[in-house]
């Protein structure tokens, strides 16, 4: 059941992330990386983080990727026209993407001591994260509220400014 | 002996690491490939959902709680990016009328 579960939702994560790549339209890729997060939430899940599972699905499958459509969508995003990229790219970047990449298995694989993954075994509850949440780590807590408090104002005044003033945005808008 | 019964055997976690390594190095493919400026985002997205489920294996390896924390400050760091990031590319948009990255290259040398 665990191992039918994990290979499904790995396949899912894979096939979501080369279909990312694969697609020239932007809200296909939108499309395949909300289907990569909620595979995720369910691999999070299977490793007894229920907390996480849930705040993968509102916050990254819901919200950002909701955001992510609505502006695909606002900016009537068409087809990307494919180019070459750039040479850089092209002679450091791959090499070095397959060089982390082998660097990365060697190191995991050559580590012992791992334990295995039974599905049910050690579930980290709601309860066990808030407690250290709210004890220990109150400050970084409240440091990330002002932090995205900060955001939604940087966000609201950067979308705003390109437009000038709202009046003036709305005398524009009336002319036409 | 149940012809099922290694289906429930245990996942060895180094299964979970190489699939986070796997989608890391996909990320940064899309990130080099891609030519639109909201899909090169997206690829950043998923780059940061890669090492979130790293910390997720090493949270569980070693029963901490802490390692599921910081993912969570991870996914708020995340939103707050994703949210000043699309205002950046929207005022792009309105500056320049284009989404290629091929096309906004004032800073080039």
């Amino acid at each position: 059941m665990h191992l039918i579960l994990f290979f499904l939702f790995a396949g899912f994560c894979l096939a979501g992330a080369i279909n990312l790549l694969l697609q020239s339209h932007p809200i296909n890729s939108a499309l395949s990386l909300i289907v990569v997060m909620v595979s995720l939430a369910v691999l999070y899940l299977m490793l007894g983080a229920e907390f996480l599972a849930a705040a993968q699905v509102i916050v990254y499958a819901g919200a950002i990727m909701v955001l992510f459509t609505f502006v695909v969508m606002l900016l009537n995003a068409g087809r990307e026209d494919r180019t070459r990229g750039s040479k850089a790219a092209r002679a450091v970047g791959f090499p070095a993407v397959v060089a982390i990449l082998a660097m990365l298995a060697t190191v995991v694989l050559q580590a012992q001591g791992w334990s295995g993954v039974i599905l049910g075994s050690h579930i980290t509850s709601t309860e066990e994260v808030s407690k250290v949440l709210f004890t220990e780590l109150l400050l970084p807590f409240e440091v990330t509220s002002v932090l995205v408090l900060i955001a939604i104002l940087g966000a609201v005044a950067l979308a705003t400014r390109g437009s000038g003033n709202p009046t003036a945005n709305g005398e524009r808008t009336a002319g036409k | 002996m149940n012809p099922l019964a290694y289906l429930h055997q245990p996942i060895p976690l180094e299964w979970y690491l190489l699939l986070s390594a796997t989608l890391f190095c996909l990320g940064i493919c899309g990130f080099l490939l891609k030519r639109n400026l909201i899909t090169v985002f997206m690829s950043i997205e998923l780059m940061l959902n890669a090492v979130n489920l790293s910390f997720v294996t090493f949270a569980h390896q070693w029963g901490a709680v802490k390692g599921q924390i910081f993912v969570f400050f991870v996914m708020m760091v995340a939103a707050a990016e994703a949210a000043v990031g699309l205002a950046i590319i929207i005022a792009v948009f309105r500056a320049r009328a284009t989404l290629s990255v091929d096309r906004i290259d004032l800073m080039k040398l």
